[in-house]
């Protein structure tokens, strides 16, 4: 090829790339859980086996991110940015919904040039009540009961479907009806960790390790977490809504 | 590109930047944003939202290869898509309705979409082509018509509120926007009805149904559809106009959304399973005739698919 261009070269930009691994949520009455993996990978290799993908913002709202892992810890750094510029201004924590709110319009914001990020939120809104938000790259959202969210996300959100939202099961004869958004912290979180193993079973580039947080209203009970080794993440303002972390091994090969 | 730039320059005293692209996401803000403001998303201290853009010659085009799965189902951002909506104006005012499914590909990306965007008590836009695009403008334009409400001591027409719209998304045309939606209101005029689309198309018009599903809709919708329909045939028919086309397109689907505009402003009617509607119906509601919408539950009993069908070949 001394000679010049003999074959035509592609030139294009090509700024993003994909590295791997799902995350989850599901709010309950009173509480959030957020979990993700954490292996990090950039097609078939394993670039490292603890790279966190999910973020404590404030005390009551969790930031599970997603995708491209440059756009998403760079997402992630702005959104605690101006959270925190809102604390300043305002001398109180930003509102879950207000967060949310404020991720739309960061994500549209780069609406011509997008961030390759999933973003799921979760947390606890100013009633108290535990919840969801999911957002698609550029922004859309909406509040749910569960979601995930990656590379095995369509292998874990059947699951949680039927699990969670109790999709194609049919009450027992006499028995009361299902509903949808109550169902008690120890049985949430057996149904996380069971996502994790089972998508790590299938998936390559999900496995090594879990970070589950689990954020509880305030003066909620909490000694269902003491049995699975929960560490509580200190708190800015003591004695409101509290955030733990509980961590497990996922398989490694 | 360059009056486009013009406009959405974060100050009048900021010249583009040497890349001749828009401002760095830096440049937005100003000091207000730290006293007052604390920075709204992309929404500067003046309200008027500043977008980064690709230092590239033609950063549409890099957004259509990363973006559009139409062209290349492997493209790494996948953009919600897929839809059926509609809305019709008659005696009674406008009803609006529109299915839950949102679709990634082949992947039903969310069952639980809510397409119908309260953009205020009065005005409501539907959801169709990109989700992000239709949200956001939409919440952009009930910011909009709350100002105008300030300024002249009177609500927006819905003939301004979507011409402010389509001024808008024309403004971006070429850039990659992709809306198809119905902004559908009450105001001096009576219902008013107007389709407004990412090309810049703006319609007035009694029936109109938007997305993949809308030709199944518009089978239905046209079929039942006339101006004397009471408020329970209308809504009937919205239910199931939508059903049609969740039960034969593919990308629609999981539950229908119904929405009536009345002159006092819209009333949410219900949330309605699709898979219900075919074998139950929609249950004791207004307008409701009765049984499933399925034709083999229609057929009763003497179905195809009945495995004693009754031969009547004889």
């Amino acid at each position: 090829m001394a000679d010049g261009h003999q074959h035509p070269i592609e030139h294009r930009f090509n700024p993003y790339a994909e590295n791997g691994g799902t995350v989850l949520a599901i709010a309950g009455a009173d509480f959030a859980v957020i979990a993700g993996d954490t292996r990090q990978t950039e097609g078939y290799s394993i670039q490292t086996r603890y790279a966190p993908k999910v973020f404590k913002l404030t005390d009551r709202a969790v930031l599970a991110v997603n995708g491209f892992q440059a756009d998403c810890s760079e997402f992630v750094k702005r959104v605690m940015q101006r959270i925190e510029w809102y604390r300043h201004a305002h001398s109180k924590q930003m509102p879950l919904k207000a967060i949310a709110r404020m991720i739309q319009t960061m994500l549209y914001g780069k609406r011509f040039f997008p961030y390759y990020t999933y973003n799921i939120l979760g947390g606890i809104e100013e009633d108290g009540t535990g919840a969801v938000y999911s957002f698609d790259p550029v922004g859309s959202y909406e509040r749910e009961a569960c979601r995930a969210a990656g590379a095995a996300s369509s292998l874990i959100q059947p699951f949680l479907d039927n699990q969670i939202y109790f999709k194609n099961q049919t009450p027992a004869p006499g028995a009361a009806p299902f509903v949808p958004g109550n169902l008690p912290i120890d049985v949430v979180l057996p149904i996380v960790i069971d996502s994790f193993t089972s998508a790590t079973e299938r998936h390559i580039e999900v496995g090594d390790g879990l970070e589950m947080f689990v954020v509880v209203a305030k003066g909620r009970d909490v000694s269902q977490l003491a049995s699975l080794n929960a560490e509580e993440i200190p708190a800015t303002n003591p004695g409101e809504e509290r955030v733990f972390i509980v961590r497990r091994e996922l398989k490694k090969d | 590109m360059n009056t486009f730039v013009s406009r959405f320059a974060p100050s009048s005293s900021v010249i583009p930047n040497s890349r001749g692209i828009l401002a760095d996401e830096e440049e937005e803000f100003s000091d207000l944003t730290w006293g007052s403001h604390a920075g709204f998303g992309n929404l500067g201290t003046k309200g008027i939202p500043t977008f980064e853009v690709p230092h590239l010659a033609d950063p549409s085009a890099f957004l259509r290869m990363h973006t559009d799965d139409y062209a290349d189902p492997n493209c790494r951002i996948k953009i919600q898509h897929g839809t059926t909506t509609l809305a019709f104006r008659f005696k009674g005012g406008i009803i609006v309705a529109v299915d839950s499914r949102a679709t990634a590909g082949s992947y039903i990306a969310s069952g639980t979409v809510k397409k119908v965007i309260e953009i205020n008590p009065y005005l409501l836009g539907t959801m169709a082509g990109g989700a992000a695009d239709c949200q956001y403008w939409e919440t952009y334009l009930g910011i909009q018509c709350r100002l105008h409400e300030l300024r002249n001591r009177e609500r927006i027409s819905v003939a301004a509120a979507s011409k402010y719209l389509s001024n808008l998304v024309y403004s971006y045309k070429g850039m990659g926007l992709s809306m198809g939606t119905m902004i559908c209101g009450w105001d001096k005029t009576g219902p008013a009805l107007f389709y407004v689309d990412s090309d810049g198309t703006r319609l007035k018009g009694d029936i109109f149904s938007v997305g993949s599903g809308s030709t199944y809709a518009y089978g239905v919708l046209d079929q039942g559809y006339h101006w004397d329909l009471t408020d329970g045939e209308a809504q009937e028919l919205g239910r199931r106009s939508i059903y049609a086309a969740g039960h034969r397109d593919a990308y629609s689907g999981n539950t229908i959304n119904l929405y009536h505009v009345k002159e006092e402003g819209w009333d949410f009617i219900g949330n309605y399973d699709v898979t219900k509607m075919h074998y139950d119906g929609p249950g004791n509601v207004l307008g409701a005739t009765g049984g499933g919408y399925g034709y083999e539950i229609r057929a009763a009993g003497r179905s195809a698919s009945d495995a004693d069908a009754i031969d009547t070949s004889a």
